[in-house]
């Protein structure tokens, strides 16, 4: 199990599983931001340009709405900034939901706190002392930054013909064949063969047959007769 | 039960499930089911809650675990999202939200209000007995540009610019800018057990009471009072209004009762954002006067008599507004 992954138990009973984003990641994510930002605050300097004394009101209401609200109108859109996209992160809640309005104003009000003395110096040691990488505005909020894990297309299995494996094998046994299985498209055939001779005393064969053979039994362990 | 046959036997609800999951991603115009179909939501969800525990319980293979775990995880989120919020909550937060918020946390306010106000007035009054005090507070460019604003000689207070009628529209996005940015500071200034919310209700207090002592002084009394004291009704009470905010911040972490520091934070947090984001729009209310009112050439005594008026406002709004409604907390 990955030490980042967070357990949430649902009502119904079943724990999701999150894994939460560590602060360099977050610390990229708020870069590409800073770029993003500084690029909005030209683009409204400029546009307003020609617009005399109102147009300098614009530009300082423009610039004073970005740096603070920014990041709140994309987390509650999009659930990230575009920073934070980038880099494949996620704002939820505590409980894996959505982050809400409220959430995401309370955690960037609260920037301020967390970027005190300097270049978010409070909120990297906030982070470094609980288990959930939060910085003061995540506490307050009760909200995660975590992996927006997107499902790829399952693998299917190779087509082997069946073949029942030795008695005896445990669940978890069991699990890390069909594991491997799934992955053979990932790997190169020289990996797949170091990794099947780590088991060469269960399938009592070398090289690209004892690929084969731990294949065949877990196709036999997921499709299988009997039971 | 095998995998295979296990996979066979409920794939098609798992392919339902999904399918709603994307069709509700759309946006509502976008959408291709009817609502009967939709709503088969939580029925669905709960059976493949159900189908990803035998999973997982029965070590099938990785691929398909995770399978579920992502429709189960994707379901969640749509199940049991906050409900967004919409212009009519804005409307109920204005008119009852915000100020039985503020009722409800008057200590916060009382004490916030009197870190801000007394240094002022000690200050203040140091200030008006000896002229050289304020330069303990401020350097001597700081008050010659501040006794230039208020010159009598000056034909328009508050500035140091040309009187232009274009002059009023940056001063309104000045004070946006600046005043709002200070309120949110001083309720972040909460989280740091509150010491960022105390020193800046301190130092604006002092500051603000050193300049109004030391003008009132040197004799600029008709020029600085008749100009603040109209949207001072408004901003100096929403400073405050920060600061209690960063004090129930401060008190959930200092002493979180029954609650662990960070439960207490989280509640206390959810409560102080009401009173920061109507402080908020105080504050904007007050960059308005300030620029468009409080620097026009009108009458004194027509001056004096509307920031009454606009300090009975307040007065009346924060104390009273609401108090009807039984649904105190809009729970924003």
């Amino acid at each position: 199990m990955l030490d980042t992954a967070r357990q949430y138990e649902t009502p119904e009973g079943i724990d999701l599983e999150m894994r939460i984003a560590g602060p360099v990641v977050r610390a990229c994510a708020w870069a590409i931001d800073l770029v993003i930002r500084f690029g909005l605050y030209g683009v409204i300097s400029i546009l307003f340009a020609f617009f005399g004394g109102i147009g300098v009101a614009f530009i300082l209401i423009g610039i004073f709405l970005v740096e603070w609200f920014y990041p709140v109108i994309f987390e509650v859109r999009t659930g990230a900034t575009p920073g934070k996209k980038a880099m494949g992160l996620l704002v939820v809640h505590d409980n894996g939901t959505p982050v809400s309005l409220s959430s995401s104003l309370i955690r960037n009000l609260l920037r301020t706190a967390d970027f005190f003395p300097f270049l978010y110096g409070f909120g990297l040691l906030a982070m470094l002392f609980n288990y959930e990488f939060k910085r003061l505005g995540d506490m307050a909020a009760g909200t995660l930054v975590v992996y927006d894990d997107r499902q790829v297309e399952r693998m299917a299995l190779p087509a082997t013909e069946a073949l029942r494996p030795p008695a005896g094998l445990t669940g978890d046994e069991q699990h890390t064949l069909l594991a491997f299985a799934e992955r053979s498209t990932l790997l190169s055939d020289d990996r797949k063969a170091e990794l099947a001779e780590i088991l060469s005393d269960l399938t009592e064969t070398q090289g690209q047959a004892g690929v084969e053979k731990l294949h065949a039994y877990a196709n036999w362990l997921a499709s299988g007769r009997g039971k | 039960m095998r995998q295979q046959s296990f996979e066979q036997q409920y794939g098609d609800q798992w392919q339902a499930l999904k399918l709603l999951l994307d069709d509700l991603a759309l946006s509502r115009r976008k959408r291709r089911l009817s609502a009967d179909e939709l709503e088969q939501l939580p029925h669905l969800y709960r059976q493949v809650c159900n189908h990803y525990a035998l999973a997982r319980s029965r070590h099938y293979s990785p691929a398909l675990v995770s399978q579920l775990h992502d429709l189960v995880l994707r379901g969640h989120r749509r199940l049991y999202r906050r409900r967004g919020a919409g212009l009519w909550r804005l409307v109920a937060f204005i008119a009852s939200g915000f100020p039985v918020a503020l009722r409800r946390n008057a200590r916060y306010f009382w004490l916030a209000t009197a870190l801000f106000l007394l240094p002022g007035l000690l200050v203040g009054g140091y200030c008006y007995s000896n002229p050289e005090i304020i330069y303990s507070v401020l350097d001597s460019a700081e008050v010659a540009s501040m006794e230039s604003m208020y010159d009598p000689e000056n034909r328009k207070p508050g500035r140091e610019m040309e009187r232009s009628s274009e002059t009023d529209f940056v001063m309104f996005g000045v004070y946006i800018s600046n005043n709002i940015g200070i309120g949110f500071r001083t309720f972040a200034g909460g989280v740091l057990y509150g010491v960022g919310t105390l020193f800046l209700l301190l130092f604006n207090g002092v500051v603000i009471g050193a300049v109004a002592g030391h003008l009132t002084r040197v004799g600029y009394q008709d020029t600085f009072w008749p100009f603040v004291s109209g949207h001072g009704s408004f901003e100096l009470t929403a400073i405050a209004i920060c600061g209690a905010a960063g004090l129930m911040l401060a008190h959930a972490l200092i002493a979180p009762g029954q609650l662990t520091r960070l439960g207490a934070l989280k509640v206390r947090a959810a409560d102080a954002l009401t009173l920061v984001m109507g402080a908020a729009l105080m504050l904007v209310v007050a960059a308005f006067i300030e620029a468009f009112w409080s620097s026009s050439s009108v009458a004194i005594a027509i001056k004096y008599t509307v920031a009454a008026l606009l300090w009975l406002v307040v007065v009346l709004y924060l104390g009273f507004a609401g108090s009807g409604s039984t649904r105190g907390d809009d729970g924003s």
